[in-house]
């Protein structure tokens, strides 16, 4: 079993996750600090 | 403690969290930058596991982060109960939605590194099962917390509930020992790992860029809860006016 799709695959999904936590929390900040 | 009591106060803690916030956040963002270039190309593959051994580097910061969230909730819970500081219960809401979302990451980057390894995407073990359930957990704090605030509670049930599930943390952290599963046993502690110090030494510099970053989102969500609290005791203020 190539393991490589399982690695990209898990570094894609929390990398991902998390920006997208911090990009929404941020546009929030933004928002409610304006 | 009496520092902790000053850092209480919103408007010095603003004057605080301002330029923290940022320098949190990108020195997160180097670190994890660096460790994953070290994790996927400059340590060996393990003898047993390969090259899907790389999922450590992530999936043991998101665990990190997914069980130190509900730590937060739990100690923010009692500075506010004990002392009823009102930081405190804006920490707890704060971290909650993060902590989910690392808890998520650590049951979904375990589900991909089982897959390889074990053969299966899911077992119903002591490890994942408990980590599930703090998931769960997660959710119904949000949950209660917004009723407790669209209710105009005082926060102190959801206070409440995030030390009672503080009970999950030593049974997921023990897991491994009490019985007998599927998923690895301890093999970092605080002294010495199991680990080969060739494969190990990209994961501290993770686990610091990771927790960075979960700061620097905590406190923009609480700077967040801030401005909308001051700005709706303004239009409360004007509306009585």
């Amino acid at each position: 079993m190539n393991p490589w799709p399982f690695v990209t695959t898990a570094y894609f999904v929390t990398l991902a996750g998390g920006a997208l936590i911090a990009l929404l929390s941020y546009l929030a900040m933004r928002r409610a600090e304006k | 403690m009496a520092t902790l009591h000053a850092f209480a106060n919103p408007a010095r803690f603003l004057k605080i969290a301002k330029p923290l916030t940022p320098a949190l956040f990108w020195a997160g963002v180097a670190m994890i930058v660096l460790g994953c270039w070290a994790g996927l190309t400059q340590t060996p593959p393990d003898y047993l596991q390969g090259e899907t051994v790389r999922i450590l580097y992530i999936h043991v910061p998101a665990a990190w982060l997914g069980m130190g969230g509900w730590s937060g909730i739990a100690i923010s819970s009692i500075m506010f109960l004990v002392w009823r500081h009102p930081l405190a219960s804006v920490a707890a809401r704060a971290i909650a939605l993060p902590g989910a979302v690392f808890a998520a990451l650590c049951l979904m980057t375990g589900s991909i590194w089982g897959r390889p390894t074990w053969g299966t995407w899911w077992q119903w073990d002591g490890r994942l099962t408990s980590m599930l359930l703090l998931f769960f957990v997660y959710l119904g704090y949000m949950a209660l917390a917004k009723a407790d605030a669209d209710r105009g509670g005082d926060g102190r049930v959801p206070a409440l509930y995030g030390i009672a599930g503080s009970v999950l943390l030593p049974i997921i952290r023990y897991s491994v020992v009490w019985w007998n599963t599927l998923h690895q046993g301890p093999s970092i502690g605080l002294t010495q790992s199991t680990i080969d110090g060739s494969i190990l030494w990209p994961l501290p510099i993770m686990l610091a860029g990771f927790t960075f970053v979960f700061a620097g989102i905590v406190l923009m969500r609480m700077r967040t809860m801030l401005a909308v609290a001051k700005s709706e005791a303004r239009m409360r203020r004007m509306a009585r006016a």
